[in-house]
């Protein structure tokens, strides 16, 4: 009996692997042929990157030798492209004029690699990242010495290709569109630490980047220019933005095509003796590029093709980046979504970040970065659709810790845990360590050890497991205690403890104090992102870039929100002093723009209410060209500074407090503070400017300046305390900006000075203002920030900064 | 086979992906009210009614975090993918989800 005669078209890793499938399931029962393009056996494309990087020489990813079509009857034709398929004839068609006439066929042609149609993408230089032959065009380029390249694409295989470029001696720049790398891949955060862990590698990366052209001179490419302007020189330009399944052959030959050959749960193709497999392949609308679903609907083919067992259903993906030293893993919706649950865990010293999502009691995705041992078995876990209840507490700490408790009551499993267990994996404190201290030393607090064993005194995330220890040892001679309050529900850590690690370890960004501090949830809540936005700004002046969207709305938009979405806007008057010209530039922004409402404040500014916010940036350009400036009415920092007229028109007066607020305002405006912050200056003990109410108030006396603080007027009524007297307007300034910096680096977000002040006590403030070393180093940090702080933020937004905030999306759908 | 023959609603294209800033919201104005989109750290997008269940406040104008959007009034946590308040308001109310996709970059909203 003649065989029937199998063609597979495509040499590659789909192709082949199929093949095996059918051969492990019927050796006898085809006569095979395989056409391949590239003139080479069959390889491990996925292990081009380590070729790259020179971790490994193209033998090591050899799958199938030239023995293994021997040995397997196989006839293969490698360099010789399929040009066509005559599905009446029933025959294959190749380059050089070879036929193989088909029984079955396999269609497996994989993907192209993307290439943009940037101008100059035709030049010498330009690469993708596909083959060997595009591997050995880089490792050519990566040759000459000093030879710099960008690739196009931050994705895996872009940041592979850029790692691998990197390893070989180049300098290596990733160009990315978004502004994460990885992003179908990587939450925020562990693209974060990504981004950080390619820079410690030599990788730079530009996110959030549009190219435009490619450059280039006598026919070679000399750089990229992305559409802001900006040139990035290069002596190679890899384009690593994705693939599209090669369906050309198929479309020609009238099979059903989509984005890919159509295929169903058989890998049959709309002609049934066609099959169809690999990147080429749509399967139930998905078509897929990583190795993992190839193989597993190889093994369908291998079922179609002899005993018909195996239907392929889709696959569950899951990503690992070969990067060496960069353990990253992410599966399924490891973002989370409608329903889903988080855990979270950080590990700051070990640069360690896991997300595993629950969904119904189910662990439905999960994403790893520097330690991605536990990835295949949250991969089972999310596959097997396991309920996960009763391993919750641990899930998170992986499967050795788990399995090790697992079926025993929490309180049982940590009484039999083993002396040497680790329970505190930031520290490396052991169970018999714990319990040995509570003992020796007489502890009966989470607090004492913490402070004895170190215990918990990281990430947190222990805290169950010792407080269990401590129940265990002592009975009920124990008592849970609470700590400092938490900054919000994202951290135990409190507000002290965030700032003073961003300063003792130099953290600079939202995303560095979460890592560093082990924040629970991805990208932090409304309370936390706004309080380390402030903190970030106070503790590095000129240094820190803002980010606006860990802003409140009024501070994001530099006016007030109001009931009905409108906004309010209320320039600076210095002092409460104004003019002719303001009072008549304020007049005509009200009726140019019909603004409804005119408010004198309690503030001695003026309000106008009702401002739509796309009007916004042209009120503010009108209220600029009368020489106003944002009132910062909106803002935690500096608001008004109230005075009375003072000596200069009143007979009671004894110093000029209109010219002291005036001073103080334009010193101290545009600056941040942990709350609001109103001033007043009354120039006698009348207080006409009610003074003794402001966070911040002067009195002045013949004899010179009681200055106040702490007094509050909103919620709680409060009078000013004295902090101190001084002689001269001079050291008034000078101490009021002393004690407010002070106060910036000393209260918690929101908190008001006169609760910051009950809480650390006058005494201490006093203390710190006396001292003359203290208050002048005070007063020299708020002059260094103020250089950065004392701009407008209304003409910056005139000039265009920011436009998105002001400007709807579209207006596509206004009519209609 | 191609999907947008298929499909039950009329798309609009109403820009990029990348024009609505990560942790942020834009809005598109429509003749039934403000629709704001957001997009979030993880880059996932979302549409809801501009107003908060509460008292209408313009949630484009909170705070995203995770997939909710702490409104700029009350401070309300609205589910950017339910509409429906989380935490101690949740129960109080909804508000409407709109119909977004994305397709090459592109953001699309729907119209039933």
């Amino acid at each position: 009996m003649t065989k029937e005669r199998l063609v597979v078209i495509g040499n590659g890793m789909a192709g082949c692997r199929a093949v095996q499938e059918v051969l492990k399931r019927d050796p006898d029962r085809y006569e095979i042929t395989i056409f391949g393009a590239e003139p080479r056996v069959n390889y491990d494309r996925i292990m081009l990157s380590p070729v790259l990087a020179g971790e490994k020489a193209f033998a090591d990813i050899v799958i199938n030798d030239e023995a293994w079509y021997s040995d397997n009857g196989i006839a293969l034709h490698a360099g010789h492209a399929v040009q066509a398929i005559d599905r009446e004839a029933r025959v294959v068609r190749a380059e050089g004029g070879i036929e193989a006439p088909y029984d079955r066929l396999i269609l497996a042609t994989g993907s192209d690699p993307i290439r943009l149609p940037l101008p100059g993408a035709d030049q010498a230089g330009v690469v993708t990242f596909r083959d060997l032959d595009d591997v050995e065009a880089m490792i050519a380029a990566a040759a000459t010495p000093g030879a710099k390249a960008v690739v196009i694409g931050g994705g895996l295989l872009g940041i592979e290709a850029a790692y691998g470029l990197v390893r070989r001696g180049m300098a290596a720049t990733v160009v990315h569109l978004m502004d994460v790398l990885m992003e179908r891949q990587l939450d925020a955060s562990a693209s974060f630490l990504l981004t950080d862990a390619l820079t410690d590698r030599g990788v730079e990366t530009v996110l959030g980047a549009q190219s435009e052209e490619i450059e280039g001179a006598d026919g070679r490419v000399t750089g990229l220019r992305l559409k802001d302007g900006q040139v990035l020189p290069c002596d190679l330009l890899v384009m690593a933005v994705g693939i599209r399944p090669n369906a050309a052959l198929a479309r020609a030959a009238g099979l059903e095509v989509g984005r890919g050959v159509i295929v169903d749960d058989d890998m049959r193709t709309s002609d049934p003796r066609i099959l169809a497999v690999g990147e080429c392949v749509e399967h139930r609308g998905q078509c897929y590029g990583l190795v993992a679903p190839i193989w597993e609907m190889c093994r369908a083919v291998g079922g179609t093709l002899t005993d018909g067992a195996q239907a392929y259903e889709g696959s569950v993906l899951s990503t690992r980046l070969k990067v060496s030293g960069v353990d990253v893993f992410s599966a399924g919706k490891f973002s989370g979504g409608e329903g889903c649950e988080d855990i979270v865990f950080r590990d700051a010293g070990r640069g360690v970040y896991k997300r595993v999502v629950l969904e119904a009691g189910r662990v439905a995705g999960a994403v790893l970065f520097g330690d991605a041992a536990d990835g295949a078995w949250y991969f089972d876990l999310m596959r097997s659709g396991a309920e996960v209840g009763d391993i919750r507490e641990t899930l998170i700490f992986g499967q050795t810790v788990t399995e090790g408790l697992r079926g025993l009551d929490p309180s049982a499993a940590v009484a039999a845990m083993a002396d040497q267990a680790e329970v505190c994996g930031c520290n490396g404190v052991c169970k018999g360590t714990i319990t040995g201290a509570i003992a020796s030393e007489g502890l009966t607090t989470l607090e004492s050890v913490r402070a004895v064993t170190k215990a918990s005194a990281s990430c947190g995330s222990c805290t169950p497991l010792v407080e269990k220890l401590l129940k265990l040892t002592l009975g009920d001679g124990f008592q849970a205690q609470t700590g400092p309050k938490p900054v919000c529900g994202c951290t135990h850590h409190g507000h002290d403890e965030a700032r003073r690690r961003i300063l003792a370890e130099g953290l600079k960004s939202i995303p560095a104090v979460m890592q560093a501090l082990e924040w629970t949830t991805p990208d932090g809540c409304a309370s936390c992102r706004p309080a380390l936005n402030y903190y970030l700004i106070c503790a590095w002046p000129g240094d820190y870039r803002d980010d606006k969207q860990s802003r409140f709305i009024n501070e994001r938009a530099h006016a007030n929100i109001q009931k009905d979405g409108t906004f309010s806007v209320v320039p600076r008057m210095w002092g409460g002093m104004t003019s002719s010209d303001e009072l008549r530039a304020i007049a005509d922004v009200v009726d140019k723009f019909a603004i409804p409402a005119v408010k004198v404040t309690g503030g001695q500014r003026i309000d106008l209410l009702g401002v739509k916010k796309d009007d916004l940036p042209a009120v503010w350009a009108d209220l600029n060209a009368a020489g106003m400036v944002s009132g910062h009415a909106y803002a935690k920092g500096l608001r008004t500074v109230k005075t009375c007229v003072g000596s200069e028109w009143c007979r009671f007066g004894t110093q000029d407090s209109t010219g002291l607020g005036v001073r103080l305002e334009k010193f101290m405006w545009g600056s941040w503070t942990p709350a609001k912050v109103k001033l007043g200056v009354s120039g006698c003990p009348r207080n006409c400017a009610e003074a003794t109410c402001k966070d911040i108030g002067v009195v002045c006396v013949d004899s010179g300046y009681e200055i106040h603080i702490g007094g509050a007027a909103g919620l709680h009524i409060q009078g000013t305390e004295i902090l101190t007297k001084v002689a001269t307007e001079e050291e008034a300034v000078w101490t009021i900006c002393a004690v407010t910096q002070l106060y910036r680096e000393e209260g918690w977000y929101l908190e008001r000075i006169y609760k910051w002040m009950a809480r650390v006590g006058l005494d201490s403030i006093k203390a710190r203002i006396e001292n003359p070393d203290d208050r002048r180093a005070l007063h020299d940090r708020f002059a260094y920030s103020q250089r950065f702080s004392r701009v407008d933020p209304w003409a910056e937004r005139v000039a265009g900064r920011h436009a998105e905030e002001f400007n709807p999306l579209s207006r596509r759908m206004e009519f209609a | 086979m191609n999907a947008l023959v298929m499909d039950p609603l009329s798309w609009t294209d109403v820009g990029a992906v990348t024009d609505i800033p990560l942790r942020g919201a834009r809005r598109v104005p429509t003749p039934a009210g403000v629709i704001a989109i957001f997009r979030t750290g993880d880059g996932k997008l979302f549409a809801l009614k501009d107003a908060c269940p509460h008292k209408g406040g313009p949630l484009s104008q909170g705070i995203v975090h995770g997939h909710a959007v702490a409104c700029p009034l009350h401070n309300w946590s609205i589910d950017l993918a339910t509409g429906h308040p989380l935490g101690a308001d949740r129960g109080k109310g909804c508000t409407p989800v709109v119909p977004l996709e994305v397709r090459d970059g592109r953001i699309l909203l729907g119209r039933a």
